[in-house]
């Protein structure tokens, strides 16, 4: 067993997913040594691209991003890092009937196309997303600092929920009504009391469900689609873009900022368990034995898997342990990736055109998606299932040979606990492909001759791959009992665990999942401000 | 009113916003979308199609065209060797900037001038006692700029030119679908990138060989709005917005000189007089009152400057010509002349034109800015262009 010189580094950062990377360069950059320990071969976590299949780069688990947030991109620099995002603007639906709702960043344009189904949802929908946007706005202070904590007595605390009270005052009675139920309601509820077209309201609901084990009838989704509001690029809200390169490219970006910045990552390097002496995290074991210490561990990865496998019971309050057991991770869905030689044509609108360059989603209808919904809730895994798909490829040139094409399918409902165990997810890897290109192909008839390669990625898969415990890609559910101060448990929203000097800077801990890197920001001027290295 | 242009039967079905604009007398299509965030892309990361056929183009020929244009040229375009292009502006007998454009010597003694604005009379002026001809070929030739970083793999596929050997500004005649063309590496976007000249009764089949090559490369009809944001990113100014031709304005204030547009590095003093030569010199010796520069807004001041009003920041969706004041402390020290939120780099920049002793890199001006119908000032920091530089502009 080698021992390196006694804290030889500030901190260690187990993990280099985007949050792990954020984490570590923003330490750096105040000075500090760190370490970045990542078990696989390359960095980002669920934030990776990858050559499956030769000539062709799958954005293997999340696929698109909108959420980074610009003073990140701004502090680390990003763009010289190689940081491009491309647009992503439309959203394109198919229906079985033959019909489609193709949405664009054309106020007019989307206007004509939602009035195909409903004159007066074409008319309220541009009011609808500035309503949402302005809610965004408002939320938007909550997700760049620190989860604000009612339990915490302290006067900073009551400062910061005054600074927040005064953001929402005067607003008025009806806007704080309408925010309550939007706290309450279920993603169909909400939008049904804007629009009456199931068309229109079944693709918007899905933004309510991602990630999490709910249905788009669940009370408490309808805050989950804000947060899909939120999302801005270029200062622009509710933007979605794709990175070019793929998503590994905004890792490599910001691993290329964080040795800039003289962080130190080693690939390969799996972290056994923490190094906990006194109650105080000293820093990591390598499988193998190897021993490194640090005065501070930052765990980049999910609460699960940080304080039941890293840390070990033994040194953890009962109490916070029997929180973190409750902390639900339980993933939902599956990501299904192919190389094409061709773009494949839909049945209801041929030939190559902007409906294939954005967004495509397959969410027909209400009673579909809630049938997908029911399938999961009994283990097994949706037969027609939500889809979420991008053929990254058209926009971006270098993640696919020129004429061929890389197809990014975002499944749900997958559940991690399939009625035969979690662990027979194998023996139904490729039913599970076939069920999804399957329900594709009613849409895409000729679909299936194009694929030269697939790429099925189960939540087994996402949990023995990337980590991902029970293949939750947010680290948790968003849902709201998990959210701020709440995340991943009472007390300890702040970063901060109950074993001195470690820390969590991953999307268990707030503003969450998606690759947001404010968890890793936010960590970071915790730790730098509590002076705890 | 504007003419169609030799591509106009292919780009007009394509323009289905209908947003058109008059460049030089020809409809020139602003945008094929509602907005040109496509094409820019295109240009920064596949590639873009741009009719570059309003360009005025003028052949020299003659024992003396190279003795002509070195009279000129500000730059010794005389040292290009055959198959080079030249970036070059000319003067006025005071030095002060009439237009710019690119040299290409074709032959030894035929070479082609771009400008902005019509240049016959300049080029008849200055060539007086020349053993040289002068063509107006704008008519003639029609002209497409294809660029971007999958550009040269376009041009690969659809032509028989050896592109290795075709390094950055230079040029060489070539075969598209069996049309006899010229191919410049060449452009207006700062980027990899090509310009393709051609008959004009050719021009439709250039654009059809390109568009079919240019398919499986992700090739788009790309408009005037996204040229405009890749210029700026590309710190290239531009007639009539950033600077004015000397012989066109009445104010003395609005003329300039090559020092004071960033373009000294194409003044070449040291050779036999041409026009403007001496008056150059002296401001050489003397230092330029003007510079031009590039400024960075501190996006941070903008987002707070909006966050006072309750708003989130917002920018124009187009690059901008509206010249806005530029400050430092209480003094108005230049203006900016065009600016753009840069997509590629997040970040909102701008070219101005600044007093030379406010002109120093790293030097924090003030912009003028406008929320809810209020002037207001940010920061913006003095910055060294081009904003945007990538390597495979110029690489082998």
């Amino acid at each position: 067993m080698t021992a390196s010189a006694s804290s030889a580094y500030d901190a260690i950062v187990v993990g280099a997913g985007h949050n792990g990377l954020v984490c570590a360069a923003y330490l750096a950059r105040a000075g500090r040594r760190v370490l970045v320990v990542e078990r696989r071969h390359k960095v980002g976590g669920a934030t990776t691209t990858e050559e499956i299949y030769p000539g062709f780069k799958y954005s293997c688990c999340s696929y698109v991003v909108s959420l980074l947030r610009p003073w990140i991109i701004r502090d680390l620099d990003l763009p010289r890092h190689g940081y491009e995002i491309l647009p992503l603007e439309e959203t394109f639906t198919p229906f079985p009937d033959g019909r489609y709702l193709l949405r664009d960043s054309d106020p007019e344009r989307t206007k004509r196309a939602i009035a195909k189904f409903s004159k007066r949802d074409a008319e309220v929908y541009k009011q609808f997303g500035a309503r949402m946007a302005e809610l965004g706005r408002l939320v938007k202070p909550m997700i760049d600092g620190p989860a604000p904590d009612p339990t915490a007595r302290s006067p900073r605390e009551l400062l910061r929920l005054l600074k927040l009270a005064r953001h929402v005052r005067g607003r008025g009675e009806e806007w704080l009504v309408g925010n309550l139920k939007m706290l309450t309601m279920s993603a169909v509820d909400f939008l049904a009391e804007w629009f009456e077209s199931e068309q229109l309201i079944a693709p918007m609901s899905v933004s309510g469900i991602i990630g999490t084990f709910l249905g788009i009838r669940s009370p408490g989704t309808a805050y989950v689609l804000l947060h899909h509001y939120m999302g801005e690029i270029d200062g622009s809200y509710r933007a979605w873009g794709l990175p070019k390169g793929g998503t590994g490219a905004i890792a490599d970006a910001i691993a290329s900022a964080a040795r800039a910045l003289g962080v130190e990552i080693r690939t390969e390097a799996p972290v056994e368990r923490v190094l906990v002496e006194n109650g105080r995290a000293a820093g990591v074991v390598l499988a193998g034995g190897e021993e490194l210490r640090a005065k501070a561990v930052v765990s980049g990865v999910d609460p699960h898997r940080t304080f039941l496998g890293l840390v070990g019971e033994e040194h953890l309050p009962p109490e916070f342990t029997a929180e973190i057991r409750r902390f639900k991770l339980r993933g939902s869905s599956g990501k299904v990736n192919l190389a094409l030689d061709a773009l494949p044509e839909f049945a209801c609108l041929p030939g190559v055109g902007p409906h294939l360059r954005g967004d495509i989603t397959i969410a027909p209808s209400i009673d579909y998606l809630e049938r997908a919904y029911d399938e999961a809730k009994y283990g097994r895994f949706s037969r027609r299932p939500f889809m979420d798909i991008v053929i990254p490829s058209l926009t971006d040139p270098t993640v696919a040979p020129p004429g061929q094409h890389v197809m990014s399918i975002f499944v749900q409902y997958a559940p991690y606990k399939l009625a035969e165990g979690a662990a027979d997810w194998p023996n139904q890897r490729e039913a599970f492909g076939d069920a999804v290109v399957d329900t594709l192909a009613e849409y895409l008839p000729n679909l299936k001759e194009r694929i030269l390669h697939r790429q099925v990625l189960t939540p087994w898969d996402l949990e023995q791959v990337y980590g991902l415990t029970e293949g939750n890609i947010f680290h948790g559910e968003l849902s709201l009992e998990q959210l701020a101060f709440l995340r991943p448990a009472a007390g300890w929203s702040r970063y901060r665990t109950p074993v001195e000097r470690l820390w969590m800077c991953a999307s268990g801990t707030h503003p969450g999942g998606g690759i947001m890197g404010a968890p890793g920001a936010l960590c970071a001027q915790s730790m730098l401000s509590a002076r705890a290295l | 009113m504007p003419v169609p242009s030799p591509f106009h039967e292919r780009t007009a079905p394509l323009c289905r916003s209908l947003r058109w604009k008059d460049w030089a007398g020809y409809a020139a299509v602003c945008s094929y979308d509602t907005t040109h965030e496509r094409e820019y892309f295109a240009f920064r990361e596949t590639a873009g199609l741009l009719d570059v056929s309003p360009l005025f183009k003028y052949e020299v020929e003659g024992p003396d065209a190279a003795a002509l244009l070195k009279r000129m040229m500000v730059r010794d375009v005389g040292k290009l060797a055959v198959g080079r292009v030249g970036y070059s502006c000319w003067c006025d007998d005071a030095g002060k900037v009439v237009d710019d454009g690119t040299v290409a010597r074709l032959d030894d003694d035929h070479f082609r001038v771009t400008a902005a604005d019509p240049t016959l009379h300049w080029l008849q002026a200055v060539g007086r006692g020349f053993r040289a001809t002068i063509e107006d070929s704008s008519a003639r030739l029609a002209a497409l700029a294809l660029q971007g970083p999958t550009s040269r793999a376009i041009l690969a596929a659809a032509s028989d030119a050896d592109l290795d050997a075709l390094r950055f500004f230079g040029t060489t005649r070539a075969r598209i679908d069996t049309l006899d063309v010229w191919i410049t590496r060449t452009g207006y976007t700062g980027d990899l990138g090509y310009e393709i000249w051609v008959e004009r009764g050719g021009a439709l089949r250039l654009w059809d060989a390109l568009m079919a090559a240019g398919r499986p490369h992700g090739i788009e009809p790309a408009g005037l709005d996204a040229l405009d944001v890749t210029r700026i990113e590309a710190g290239f100014v531009l007639l009539g917005v950033d600077y004015y031709s000397a012989p066109k304005v009445v104010l003395e204030s609005r003329k300039s000189s090559p020092f004071e547009l960033g373009l000294g590095w194409t003044v070449h003093l040291d050779r036999a007089p041409f026009v403007g030569r001496d008056a150059l010199a002296a401001e050489k010796a003397r230092g330029s009152e003007w510079a031009l520069v590039g400024l960075e807004v501190s996006w941070e001041a903008l987002e707070a400057l909006y966050e006072s009003y309750g708003l989130p920041p917002s920018l124009p969706a187009t690059a901008r010509r509206d010249g806005l004041p530029v400050y430092s402390g209480a003094r108005q020290v230049g203006k900016v002349t065009s600016h753009t939120w840069s997509p590629l780099l997040k970040k909102y920049v701008a070219l101005a034109s600044v007093l030379a002793s406010h002109a120093a890199t790293g030097r924090v001006l003030e912009m003028e800015h406008t929320v809810e119908y209020e002037r207001r000032r940010v920061p913006a920091r003095v910055v060294a262009t081009p904003f945007f530089d990538p390597e495979r502009k110029r690489k082998p």
